[in-house]
């Protein structure tokens, strides 16, 4: 497969690293009542589709970012490629 | 139809005419006791043992292709009960001890051949894991031999001892892991579970679930309703699809795992070489084609084929340890759907969902587990409560913080 | 014997002579031969056995799509077994065998399982061997093994190299036929980047195989003109003897070269070259494959393919026989009777199963219409077959078209399924094709050669639009247009003999009965029932035969009947090929430590630890066994003092305002409250709680930690830090970079460290106690200005310091080290001893920290702060991982203090038998403690905090023994820590 890179172009998957769900990102707050429960499904429990996937990778023999990959788990096509840094920000994630 | 070879030689004499279908193809009824969601091995066993073991032939098997479709029909045929935790060694030992009576017992030559499977070793904490998990086989009542160098060389002369990158200094080996025709597996249990009188539908496909107030009472299917009193899932790489239809979602992602076979070769691999090391582990064929793999690719897919990075490490892994297979040509690489859980480990539990019943989770390693994974499911269905040795194999198993995690490795399934 | 068959030149250098051997009998042949074209030159005829039934086989084919002339070729490691000799130039020296048979080809001992075969039809194995159990692995097995299986590998390593490269295309065009030909001329001339890859050492696929003519000329001589205009343009690539034999995600095709097959020698050179070629787009021009009809004995040597019978006669000059008859059931069949007359070959029939008005006139022939082949005689290579209508006819060679299949395999290699066309009755690609690929030629059912050339260029238009490129005028070509008409006819319904349909596995049209009596009608059961298909050829000159005649027994259609599935590679690639230069001591890059130069001259004993390599002991004159030089480096440094390269820690750098609060939230203990200039030992835990790391991390400044890792998880750890740190707290400052390799460190242990060390730092560093008291760390200078940091921190228990340098001076310190310990007697210890003086400490390290463990379990429970969230902090406190008989790491000697213990053994309590119920624990580290003079372990072990001074079984039945131990504390040394105090 063939991932491009949103700061350096097209670079086989070869070069990264898997993780998967890009759900992932969404770490719960362990401060919450019911904070183990949460942290149960977020580690846990997949959507696991058939379909549009989106999904962490991580440029390890490259420039070590981590990216979020929408990619279709039936035919592969990639139809887009963010880095997690910008995803995890826009989803609200700081500090 | 009795199998036996005065059938054979009979029909032979009189051109082979008389031969009988080894399974219906019979319409769906409206309702069963218990309704299997796919033919594949773990489906097609469950049946058998219902019907043999409990008596409970009102069953349908229910199966979107052709019956053993799944990955019954596309792994690496190996058997073994080298496990190491007390959650799963005693289930894979009852799986090891079905298989050693198992084509008596449904009359049908799988060819189960127990020539040894043999994991290589190239370090001391290797080695010290390796005396623990055969100190655990044991303690279960299976079996294990801890070989050093020389006790290795016996058994593959051909490895590579002197120019290796690991060197090997020993390994675990299981007298009586192996291999098994696995299509036949398929075959057995499907012609005996026919016989006994349970449906297996295919080309019926599931396409929802009937759930009322929390009871399943049956299944959508493109052939129209069927109704059951349980619903028994066992669909392996397409677990999370189906059972999405009730609404859950699993501890477990699909992944893709490819396996390769080369042109027939006079027997030179002995048993069934892994090379943990190297992400590779071979055995040969009756037919002699040498039968190999190695990791999973990687990431989250239902498209049955890998990629080439996945190939070539494979390959590097078999020529790293046996350089002699270099001039052996690759005929045929295939993948399967792997459900992958987060411990590596399976499932054969009940839901929270009255009457619906899931097994799966069996990661690349379901093939192996096929008689145990049949006869404890028909056991959980039939009698309400898990098989003794599956206590442990809970689906809330994460929520309690008792997983079964053989590599160590945690809730990453690609690592499994 | 002299090449009686040899009529006319073709295409072979007849001016040349080479010499090869088949079994052993010299033989002469031309350059441009296939080992086949020169074995049917002179005449040898049978040239293999089949795979079940041991019948005798002849060449059938003249392409990749061979079942029957398979050869063991080479000798020695070279050997290589397997071996179409369709696809096999012809070099001189050549040694070929035929394999598969016990005793000589002509009279195989094995020919005994043809008489059996009425008790060996499809599925049988299925059906018996059950009784005696024993049996099946005793007797029936290996049996069935030692008759299967085709050619043999010699057991010997390969001997020759492979390389792997990577290519870019816009346009890769695959075969080089006159689809393949026109549509890379186009897209050449547009000036695209093209490849054209054909699996052929001469490119122009079938045109050379024909008589046919484009522009007034042969067609052989417009793809040689063609190729040639090609090769003068920079923007394309030719790549002849190139199978590309998959297509995978995303435009990446895997293609395999074969440089040096055709020589005698590779002469140093890589013999093939697996290439991953990557292209916007790709071109399926691989053209078609003839397939048979089933009739009786349709397997034996003289039944060849219509088109390769007049291949052989056209490119290489040689008739398969003298006299010749062809049946068909479309025009192309005629074709080779027309051409073989041309030549002058006597063709004495041509039988085509189609009631209609002959085609084509033959000289000579008999022309017998609707009519088919029911029967052939002769075993050993046909004289005489018999027909449907009760006539027979003498000829030495029967050419058989049952139609041609479009070579579809690459469009379907993405679970495509191709799409059956009544009209030209073959299967098609289907609309669903992998993206970026197009299919022009005779692969997309233009058969002729006018329209596949015209498809070439049409299709290659297309894809340089899509391309965005301007597409060159379409030449105008003025070729044949040879008419294909056909009808579909697959097995003779007269015939009372065995009809074949895979020839290699020796499937029949009675085993595709039998599999549809038993049940067996789905076409992927039919396959895997009979094994139709399965051989090396991949059934490419069966599947379709034997899928349209369980259509007709099933009274489904061909296309409800469907194909099996298409699966890389298109033809078998060699293992070495895949594994290229990853092999033997290559398999993995070897990391070597910045001082491994000074080690390997010290006569170090090495250890792989991952891909590192490090010293685990090193001997000195008089010792004889690896332990003497253990204990020595364990007794010296615990009494003086030791060196010990741990350079191979992970240490990452990280830097921020947010550095402290980064390390609180990956750290389940706190750093942020850490002082400068202070280090601390930290355990790291996965989000479920299990722990996943522990080393030190030094604060070096307000905002500067340096952290270490172990070895084995220096790469997992830094990436789950940047996954923290990009995915989940993306508002952090903190930077990360891995240091690993910038630094070379040593540990400097002993209650002679300090003095040593006070030799080696400059002055302006004073590392007395009171200055540099255990746990301290500051950036210093040694030998007089060199940049160094020192931390003192003891993994042995003595007083200790680890002293890192940049990289380069790695070497060089270890030296100096060394001698500046001279006075002390230091000694450099591996990693065996530091294993023993962590054993004797109580250490937790690989064995412990194995990814099933908590901190709980290592009784490190309270380090796992509850004031802040951490990674991994709430699902560590699930119940089954706080369980009141939870395993805790404890302590081991044995009673009688003679015994050595082992890692692995589990633990029962006394009186119990070793059972999986029983099972309390295990040990996972054992050492001699040359210190305490007996055996030593840690392990885990059910409450082990309360069982101190217990008397349990060490049981280890995987090596017979069972030893009583004490539990005691983890800390066999210096349990309150005054030595690394000191």
């Amino acid at each position: 497969m063939i991932i491009n890179h949103p700061l350096l172009g097209p670079r086989d998957a070869a070069e990264f690293v898997y993780l998967g769900d890009a759900s992932l990102i969404n770490r719960p707050d362990s401060a919450t009542s019911n904070a183990a429960e949460q942290f149960y499904e977020y580690l846990y429990l997949r959507d696991n589709v058939a379909g549009e996937m989106r999904e962490l990778w991580y440029h390890e023999q490259g420039d070590r970012s981590w990216l979020v990959v929408t990619r279709n788990t039936l035919t592969h096509e990639i139809s887009n490629v963010e880095l997690a840094r910008d995803v995890a920000r826009a989803q609200g994630r700081n500090r | 139809m009795r199998y036996s070879a005065l059938q054979i030689i009979k029909q032979g004499l009189t051109g082979n005419k008389g031969w009988t279908p080894a399974w219906r193809e019979p319409e769906p009824k409206a309702d069963y006791d218990i309704i299997i969601i796919g033919a594949g091995g773990h489906g097609l066993a469950t049946a058998y043992y219902l019907a043999k073991e409990h008596g409970i032939t009102n069953v349908a098997v229910l199966e979107k292709g052709w019956l053993g479709s799944g990955n019954i029909g596309r792994n690496t045929t190996i058997i073994r009960s080298n496990y190491m935790l007390p959650g799963n060694e005693p289930f894979y030992e009852l799986s090891m001890k079905l298989w050693e009576g198992l084509e008596q017992d449904f009359n049908y030559n799988a060819m189960i051949s127990q020539r040894g499977i043999l994991n290589l070793c190239h370090s001391d904490p290797q080695r010290d894991a390796f005396a623990r998990r055969g100190n655990a086989m044991l303690m279960a009542g299976a079996d294990a031999v801890l070989l050093d160098e020389d006790g290795v060389r016996k058994l593959c002369p051909d490895l590579d001892f002197t120019n290796a990158r690991f060197p090997i200094k020993g390994g675990l080996w299981q007298k009586r892991g192996g291999t098994v025709r696995h299509d036949a597996v398929a075959w057995g249990y499907a012609r005996g579970a026919d016989e006994r009188g349970v449906d297996i539908i295919q080309n019926c496909e599931v396409v929802g679930m009937q759930i009322d107030n929390g009871v399943c009472t049956g299944v959508e299917t493109t052939r129209g309703k069927i109704g059951a009193k349980k619903v028994a899932v066992c669909v392996a790489g397409s677990s999370s699809r189906v059972m999405s239809m009730a609404g859950m979602r699993l501890p477990i992602e699909s992944h893709v795992l490819q396996a390769f076979v080369s042109e027939g070769l006079k027997p030179t691999i002995p048993g069934v070489i892994t090379f943990g090391a190297g992400h590779f582990y071979i055995s040969q064929s009756d037919k002699g084609g040498l039968v190999f793999g190695g990791d999973i690719d990687g990431y989250n897919t239902y498209a049955q084929r890998g990629n080439l990075p996945t190939v070539e490490d494979v390959c590097e892994g078999g020529m790293a340890i046996m350089p002699h297979i270099g001039r052996a040509r690759l005929l045929r690489m295939w993948g399967g759907v792997m459900d992958m859980s987060m411990d590596g480990s399976p499932f054969i539990d009940k839901t929270d969902i009255s009457g619906l019943f899931f097994n799966g989770g069996w990661c690349y390693g379901g093939f192996k587990a096929t008689p145990a994974s049949g006869w404890c499911y028909a056991h959980l269905l039939a009698t309400g409560s898990p098989h003794e040795t599956a206590t442990e194999l809970k689906l809330n198993r994460f929520k309690r913080g008792r997983m079964i995690d053989e590599k160590g490795v945690g809730a990453q399934p690609n690592l499994h | 014997m002299s090449q009686v068959n040899r009529i006319e030149q073709g295409l072979v250098d007849t001016n040349r002579e080479l010499k090869f051997t088949f079994n052993d009998k010299l033989y002469i042949a031309h350059p441009g031969d296939t080992l086949a074209s020169a074995l049917l030159a002179n005449g040898q005829r049978l040239v293999g056995r089949s795979f079940k039934y041991h019948r005798p086989r002849g060449i059938f084919s003249c392409g990749s799509e061979e079942p029957n002339a398979l050869v063991e070729l080479r000798r020695g490691a070279y050997l290589e077994p397997n071996t179409r000799a369709t696809v096999t130039e012809l070099f001189d020296g050549l040694q070929a065998r035929s394999q598969n048979h016990r005793g000589p080809l002509g009279f195989d001992l094995m020919g005994i399982n043809d008489l059996l075969s009425p008790f060996l039809s499809a599925g049988f194995y299925y059906k018996t061997f059950m009784w005696p159990k024993a049996f099946w692995e005793k007797l029936y097995e290996p049996v069935i093994r030692a008759s299967a299986g085709l050619g043999s590998l010699s057991g010997l390593p390969d001997p020759d190299s492979y390389d792997k490269g990577f290519l870019h295309a816009d346009i890769l065009i695959i075969g080089a036929g006159s689809a393949g030909l026109s549509a890379a001329l186009l897209a050449g001339e547009s000036g695209a980047r093209v490849i054209l890859a054909d699996e052929d050492f001469k490119l122009g696929g079938r045109l050379h195989a024909e008589t046919l003519q484009v522009d007034g000329k042969s067609g052989s001589q417009w793809a040689t003109s063609t190729v040639k205009t090609l090769s003068k343009m920079d923007n394309v690539r030719l790549m002849s003897r190139t199978t590309v034999y998959g297509a995978f995600d995303h435009g990446i095709y895997g293609a395999l070269e074969r440089k040096t097959d055709h020589l005698a020698s590779a002469h140093g050179m890589p013999r093939q070259v697996l290439w991953r070629i990557y292209a916007k787009r790709s071109i399926v021009c691989t053209g078609a494959t003839e397939r048979s009809i089933a009739f009786g004995n349709n397997d034996r040597p003289g039944v060849m393919l219509a088109g390769a019978v007049r291949a052989y006669a056209n490119r290489w000059g040689v008739t398969p026989g003298k006299r010749v008859a062809v049946f068909t059931n479309n025009d192309d069949g005629w074709r080779t009777a027309t051409d073989l007359v041309n030549k002058g070959v006597e063709v004495s029939a041509v039988i085509d199963s189609r009631s209609i008005e002959a085609p084509a006139s033959v000289a000579g022939a008999s022309i017998i219409m609707g009519t088919n082949v029911i029967d052939t005689m002769g075993r050993a290579g046909i004289h005489t077959i018999a027909l449907s209508n009760k006539q027979t006819i003498k000829c030495d060679c029967l050419a058989v078209s049952g139609g041609w299949n479009p070579n579809v395999h690459l469009t379907c290699h993405q679970r495509g399924r191709p799409s059956w066309n009544e009209k030209q009755a073959c299967f098609l690609p289907d609309g669903v094709l992998p993206p970026g690929m197009h299919v022009a030629g005779a692969a997309n059912g233009a058969l002729s050669l006018s329209s596949a050339i015209n498809s070439g260029f049409l299709v290659a238009t297309d894809v340089l639009q899509s391309l965005n490129l301007n597409a060159a005028k379409m030449p105008s070509v003025n070729a044949d247009d040879e008419s294909t008409n056909i009808e579909p006819f697959w097995h003779s319904k007269q015939s009372t003999k065995r009809c074949w349909i895979d020839l290699q596995n020796d499937v029949t049209t009675k085993d595709i009965v039998v599999s549809h009596q038993d049940g067996f009608r789905a076409v992927e059961h039919l396959k895997r029932y009979t094994t139709l298909g399965m051989a090396t050829d991949q059934g490419k000159t069966s599947n379709v035969l034997g899928l349209a005649i369980m259509a007709e027994h099933s009274g489904k259609s061909i296309q409800e009947t469907g194909t099996t599935i298409f699966r890389p590679p298109y033809s078998p690639v060699p293992i070495g090929a895949l594994a290229g230069r990853s092999r033997g001591k290559e398999f993995k890059p070897t990391r070597k430590t910045p001082s491994h130069d000074w080690a390997e001259a010290r006569g170090a004993v090495f250890v792989e630890t991952g891909n590192w390599l490090r010293a685990q002991w090193f001997p000195i004159e008089g010792e004889t066994h690896w332990r003497e030089s253990v204990d020595r480096e364990v007794l010296q440094t615990r009494n003086s003092v030791g060196i010990c390269d741990v350079s191979t820690l992970g240490k990452i750098d990280v830097q921020g305002k947010d550095a402290g609060e980064f390390l609180d939230r990956v750290y389940a203990n706190t750093f942020s409250t850490l002082a400068v200039g202070k280090v601390r030992y930290g355990i790291m835990l996965r989000e479920d709680g299990i722990l996943m790391d522990d080393g030190t991390t030094a604060r070096m400044g307000e905002h500067h930690y340096v952290m270490t890792t172990t070895t084995a998880n220096a790469v997992s750890v830094f990436r789950h830090l940047e996954f923290c740190r990009q995915c989940l707290w993306p508002g952090l400052d903190v930077q990360l970079i891995s240091a690993t390799e910038q630094w070379a460190q040593y540990a400097v242990a002993g209650p002679n460290a300090r003095k040593l060390l006070q030799k080696v730092v400059d002055p302006d560093f004073p590392i007395d106690n009171e200055n540099f008291p255990f746990m301290a760390c500051s950036d210093i200078t040694v030998c007089g200005g060199i940049g160094a940091r020192l931390f003192r921190i003891s993994f042995s228990g003595e007083l200790a310091y680890e002293i890192a340098v940049p990289t380069r001076y790695g070497n060089s310190i270890m030296e100096t080290l060394l001698q500046a310990g001279e006075e002390f007697d230091a000694v450099p210890y591996g990693t065996e001893a530091l294993g023993v003086m962590r054993v004797e400490k109580g250490h937790a390290a690989g064995n412990e920290l194995n990814g099933q463990t908590t901190a709980a379990n290592i009784g490190l429970g309270r380090m796992v702060s509850k004031k802040k969230d951490s990674i991994g902090n709430t699902l560590s406190e699930r119940e089954g991982m706080n369980r009141e008989n939870g395993l805790v790491l404890v302590g081991f000697k044995p009673v009688n203090s003679a015994s050595t213990l082992s890692a692995g053994a589990h633990f029962v309590t006394r009186g119990n038998a070793a059972t999986t119920e029983n099972d309390e624990g295990w040990m996972t580290s054992v050492a001699y403690s040359p210190t305490l003079e007996c055996s030593i372990g840690l392990g885990f072990i059910q409450r082990g905090q309360a069982r101190m001074g217990e008397i349990v079984e060490a049981a280890d039945p995987l090596r017979g023994k069972s030893t009583s131990v004490e539990i005691v504390s983890p800390h066999f040394i210096d349990p309150d820590g005054e030595r690394l105090r000191g």
